[in-house]
């Protein structure tokens, strides 16, 4: 058994792009992520890598396409508004099919915000944000040891899909401390990559481009992109289910709602309430088979998020048409605690849905 | 089990160094452990708190607003978190600082100590921490002081290597005071 390390979020997450091989990284500095790039300064180079502090946000994720388009592995991190500046160059990235790492220790917005944790930037990650026809693979971190190994998951997710990969995690994950294993449970996937732009000496040209003008082509490119998606869908769910063979209710929440919710779950459950849980691991893909089965058995779901509402619509479109949707939302600034989502979850047992 | 704990005063009393030791103890013990630092704008001499919560279970929320324990090493921590003790839950207060009035509430357990003047008793004011860290030990009953002992050489900073057997001698104090009761 490897030694578990006392560990605080965002440097798991760090260590993790080193050990996934990640040897770029372009940043411009942001709280609550600034522990991602003061490790990486200092022990990136160690691993031979290269850290750069970009000029801007828009400056990090172009460098990340260049080191990208070369075939190696690279990434940024950044909050709130850095991750709005770097949504053209994610575009591109999907567009081009770059694969590229991106992560968002969330900023409670809009504008400048705050620094206290929050879950509002889902919707730019899940559904765009960027302009075009396209998605990110989103995975979101509940604990320091998935900061560890969701930062290898997304390395190897977006080489294989040639994809952008977006972690999302609020402050929270990002700054909190357990113990974590800062090894890679299995050895780290590395796969060819035939279409980098390596020199072209002794072999065909190869062209990663964004641009098509001829009759079709942009429908074609996106139909075919469809196809990868549709098959990250079927493929790449990721989720975590507790107590769900007797629950009324289940509470849906990612992140730090999630830990929150498994600590007003154990409460409910001391006083005879059934309540479960569905953890999405993977925010694109999302869960819908899972989600649709389970509320057609236990009719009443509570999705708990901080924020006033954006995963809960995900939901709403994935459960089954009996199950009664409920939602509690703290936006950034405010808190779920668990007996706050304990008095949600009697208010939702109680009757009264949408 | 299921302990929650917040350890709050303001920067330099050592607060972090505590939970710290708890902390990496806990682990050592096999038990599963969430450290939540103070999280905010920060100053140097500003405000510092830690939530610990320590479990044989799997942890959830990382984040407590009734822990079954407040460690306040100064007023501003007993005024703010002296609500949020849980019912019958303990709040060690450093009454060198505190005053005993402050201390109100029937139905929690209040454990004032003298943190600063026993610390200065035994060399150092910088002992206070340990003093509170010993009484915490007593009355939690989820580490014994051969767990601390065993941690706080990994913990400590190369800097501050010599002052381990003084700072495990307050802590030992510490679990002394405790056991006898308290200051009145």
């Amino acid at each position: 058994m490897t030694e578990k390390k006392l560990t605080k979020g965002n440097i798991a997450l760090a260590e993790g792009a080193i050990q996934a091989g990640c040897r770029f990284y372009f940043g411009y500095p942001i709280t609550p992520q600034n522990d991602i790039p003061e490790y990486l300064a200092r022990n990136l180079p160690k691993h031979g890598g290269t850290f750069i502090p970009a000029e801007s946000e828009i400056a990090s994720i172009n460098m990340v396409m260049g080191a990208s388009a070369s075939g190696k592995r690279a990434m940024t991190s950044s909050s709130g508004p850095g991750i709005s500046l770097m949504q053209e160059g994610i575009s591109y990235l999907a567009g081009s099919e770059m694969p590229a790492v991106i992560v968002n220790i969330m900023r409670c917005g809009p504008g400048l915000g705050g620094i206290a944790p929050t879950q509002g930037d889902y919707n730019q990650a899940v559904h765009g944000g960027g302009h075009g026809d396209y998605r990110n693979i989103v995975l979101a971190p509940g604990s320091v040891q998935e900061m560890f190994d969701l930062t290898i998951k997304a390395f190897e997710l977006a080489d294989r899909y040639r994809n952008p990969a977006m972690i999302i995690a609020d402050a929270m994950i990002g700054q909190f401390q357990e113990p974590c294993r800062l090894t890679p449970e299995r050895p780290v996937e590395f796969p060819e990559k035939s279409w980098a732009l390596t020199g072209r000496r002794g072999r065909d040209p190869r062209l990663l481009k964004s641009l098509y003008l001829g009759d079709y082509e942009q429908e074609e490119h996106n139909l075919f992109l469809k196809q990868k998606y549709d098959e990250i869908q079927e493929n790449e769910v990721m989720v975590e289910m507790q107590n769900l063979d007797d629950a009324e209710l289940i509470i849906i929440a990612f992140g730090t709602p999630a830990r929150v919710a498994k600590t007003a779950i154990s409460l409910a459950r001391e006083e005879g309430l059934r309540v479960g849980l569905i953890r999405p691991i993977t925010l694109f893909p999302f869960p819908v088979n899972e989600i649709y089965e389970h509320s057609a058995r236990a009719k009443n779901i509570l999705v708990v998020e901080m924020n006033t509402g954006q995963m809960v619509r995900d939901v709403r479109i994935a459960a089954h048409k009996d199950a009664a949707i409920h939602f509690y939302g703290r936006p950034g600034g405010g808190f779920p605690f668990p007996d706050d989502v304990l008095g949600e979850i009697k208010k939702a047992l109680g009757g009264g849905a949408r | 089990m299921y302990y929650d704990v917040i350890m709050a005063g303001f920067g330099g009393q050592g607060i972090q160094m505590i939970s710290q030791i708890v902390a990496l103890a806990a682990i050592r013990k096999g038990l599963n452990v969430t450290y939540l630092p103070s999280y905010g704008v920060e100053k140097r001499g500003g405000r510092t708190n830690v939530t610990l919560v320590i479990a044989d279970e799997e942890i959830g929320s990382m984040v407590s607003n009734h822990p079954k324990c407040v460690i306040a090493m100064d007023t501003i921590a007993v005024d703010k978190y002296k609500a949020q003790v849980a019912p019958k839950g303990l709040l060690i207060a450093n009454a060198s600082l505190v005053p005993l009035a402050m201390l109100d509430r029937s139905d929690i357990v209040p454990l004032p100590l003298r943190c600063n003047d026993e610390a200065l008793a035994l060399g150092s004011a910088k002992l206070s921490n340990m003093i509170a860290l010993g009484a915490f030990l007593q009355r939690s009953e989820i580490l014994g002081f051969g767990d601390v002992e065993a941690v706080i050489d990994e913990v400590t900073p190369e800097r501050l290597k010599k002052t381990i057997p003084a700072n495990l001698e307050a802590i030992r104090r510490g679990i002394e005071i405790a056991a006898n009761g308290s200051v009145r």
